[in-house]
């Protein structure tokens, strides 16, 4: 599947599309196929995301994993600092990267 | 240190309305990302794999104690409680808000510090010894040139567009401490035979896909044509520099493509050009700096022992603490690097209280090194347990300075958009592996040094023992190198062979430092061993 990911124009936080606005979690994303570019030029011009790109994802158990390692940190948060990445409370989330 | 006057105020101050409302006009639509994204970076502002990332500029490494506890106050109002100290003697925070960042520059400003040609292709942050001013082994101070240097780069029209980002560093002692050969400009101030002072220029230096070590193109430049003679370098540069193709437009590739003696000999003709132009900054403007950075009133006559008993304090003394100019006296390093821990990376409380310290021990001052580590310049030995007993209380007390433990690591993928594998991790199951073994002690000085990419910003190439992760097929894959050194010996690093896996190359480092423990001779390190004997039986340790 094709997902679509950039960045909070205000905050930075890296955000994934959820079919209607724009999520924190990747779970929450959604297949955009072709649509990539023209959602991310029109949420660009709108000021709601900056650097947004499509990526390839799969899903499996424990929900939606984006292909590659950069992206699945992106989605986590640092490895080195489970604290600060969405599973706070998991010292193991750095796993799920790998 | 130096102080700003209105005119390096104003400057700050103006580019921080200038930015703050560039990024309103972001905010409100009037600028598209296009356009706004070199503004931004122009203000050390990225946007990296998490969030926006502020870069500071720390010059020449150099901090007050009040711009160090602004720096904590600064991670904790603003980002999330953290900053992280880098191989450019600068900080960065890794949470920034763009919506704050105008905030965070005004912040900077009151405490004359800015981000400034933190980013983009200019002259970046001018770099020194960490130990400058405190030295034994120094001719001069380099600080008050390096500042000269700083004052003629800051928003120099000419060289604010270069072909590629451009870093100098200034030293002033023959051990170099500031990687100097592997700047674009390397500046060593030296004695002639005469027994004047002036200023040797390596160029065409640097890490990065390309590694290169710095030719001497010049021997003895007089300190009044300091800023001429750099002007040429650069305009040389600019005026050949590619600009076709961002990985061949780094001076260091020109030198090389062009050959040292023709670049030198475009330098002189340029040279020689400038100096009827009379561009050179009068002696004045060098005498109102130097005296910033005069010794602080040392004590004379006080102790000039450390007492102590206490084997904890014993071991980080003789690991942490080097040889000062003034009877009494130590330069003191606060390791950054934990067992465990993340190089470079302290929290908001731990620099306010490194800025506390400061004030408190050693005249006001503090400095980043390159390895990312703190210094305190000027302590008095009498004083040492007391400042030991508070960091040791606030867990910067790890005795481990230019040892394994020690290990220079940029942010890697875990923080980098660049990077193609994480550095972190490997530097910290690295200094638990040591830490639990007990060979730190016996390897000595062993500098070793990780990159999560070509890009080089952890050094990985002049490192004793050097890593760079690289992309396999989307596995995080790490290479290993052997035999860098960016000291007064600077050689680079050459690679083993096939890469390991980040648990692979843990046990690939402790192979390589147990042929060392078995092949070293007297009063060897692990790099004087590796040149004697050669990669071979490495290699065959390591994939034997």
């Amino acid at each position: 599947m094709k997902i679509l990911t950039g960045n909070d124009l205000k905050t930075g936080d890296v955000t994934w599309w959820d079919g209607q606005g724009w999520s924190r979690h990747v779970n929450d994303a959604v297949d955009v196929g072709a649509m990539a570019d023209e959602i991310a030029a029109r949420e660009e011009a709108a000021r709601n995301v900056v650097s947004a790109y499509a990526i390839d994802a799969t899903t499996d158990a424990d929900g939606i994993r984006p292909a590659h390692i950069k992206d699945r940190i992106r989605a986590l948060g640092p490895t080195v600092r489970p604290d600060l990445t969405l599973k706070p409370a998991d010292p193991e989330a750095g796993n799920w990267v790998i | 240190m130096y102080q700003y006057d209105k005119y390096d105020q104003q400057m700050v101050d103006t580019r921080v309305e200038e930015f703050r409302d560039q990024t309103r006009r972001r905010l409100s639509g009037e600028l598209s990302e296009e356009k706004f994204r070199p503004l931004r970076l122009m203000n050390g502002l990225y946007l990296q794999l998490h969030a926006y990332m502020l870069r500071v500029a720390v010059p020449y490494g150099t901090l007050s104690g009040a711009q160090m506890k602004a720096l904590g106050d600064i991670a904790d109002k603003y980002d999330r409680g953290y900053g992280h100290f880098t191989t450019r003697q600068n900080i960065q925070y890794n949470w920034i808000k763009l919506e704050d960042a105008p905030e965070i520059l005004a912040d900077l400003a009151k405490v004359e510090m800015h981000a400034i040609q933190t980013s983009g292709n200019c002259i970046r942050n001018i770099s020194s010894d960490h130990f400058a001013g405190a030295a034994a082994d120094e001719i001069i101070d380099p600080r008050p040139y390096a500042e000269l240097l700083r004052q003629w780069s800051s928003f120099h029209p000419e060289f604010s567009y270069l072909p590629r980002k451009f870093k100098i560093a200034v030293i002033a002692s023959d051990t170099d401490r500031a990687a100097m050969r592997l700047h674009d400009i390397g500046i060593q101030m030296v004695r002639n035979d005469a027994g004047e002072i002036g200023c040797a220029f390596y160029v065409g230096g640097g890490m990065g896909r390309t590694p290169m070590v710095a030719p001497l193109i010049n021997a003895f430049v007089p300190l009044d044509e300091l800023i001429t003679y750099s002007e040429a370098c650069l305009r040389v540069y600019n005026r050949h520099g590619r600009r076709d193709n961002k990985y061949k437009a780094r001076i260091k590739i020109l030198v090389h493509e062009m050959g040292k003696d023709e670049y030198t000999r475009q330098v002189e003709e340029e040279f020689t050009h400038l100096k009827a132009q009379g561009i050179e900054p009068p002696l004045a403007e060098l005498a109102r700096i130097e005296p910033y950075f005069a010794d602080p009133a040392f004590k004379t006559g006080i102790v000039d022992e450390i007492a102590s008993d206490a084997p904890d304090f014993a071991l980080w003394v003789g690991r942490n603490t080097v040889l000062h100019k003034a009877p009494g006296y130590v330069s003191a390093v606060i390791s950054l690097k934990p067992v465990g821990g993340i190089p470079g990376d302290a929290s908001a409380d731990q620099i306010r209280l490194m800025g506390d310290l400061a004030t408190e021990y050693s005249f006001d001052e503090c400095r980043v090194m390159h390895t990312q580590n703190i210094v305190l310049p000027h302590v008095e030995k009498g004083r040492l347990k007391e400042l030991y007993d508070t960091l040791a209380a606030n867990g910067l007390a790890a005795p481990n300075l230019d040892t394994i433990e020690d290990i220079i690591a940029c942010p890697g993928l875990d923080y980098c958009s660049l990077a193609n594998a994480r550095s972190i991790p490997v530097a910290q199951k690295i200094s638990e592996r040591f830490a639990g073994n007990g060979k730190t002690a016996a390897l000595g000085e062993l500098k070793l040094k990780i990159s999560g990419c070509i890009n080089a910003c952890g050094h990985h190439h002049a490192g004793h023992i050097g890593i760079l992760g690289v992309d396999k097929k989307g596995v995080e894959n790490y290479q290993l190198l052997l035999g860098g050194s960016e000291a007064q010996d600077t050689s680079l690093g050459k690679i083993t062979g096939p890469g390991f896996d980040e648990d692979g190359i843990v046990d690939a480092v402790e192979k390589a430092t147990d042929v060392y423990l078995e092949k070293r001779e007297d009063g060897e390190r692990f790099l004087d061993t590796y040149r004697r004997i050669g990669m071979d039986p490495f290699k065959e340790a390591i994939y034997g």
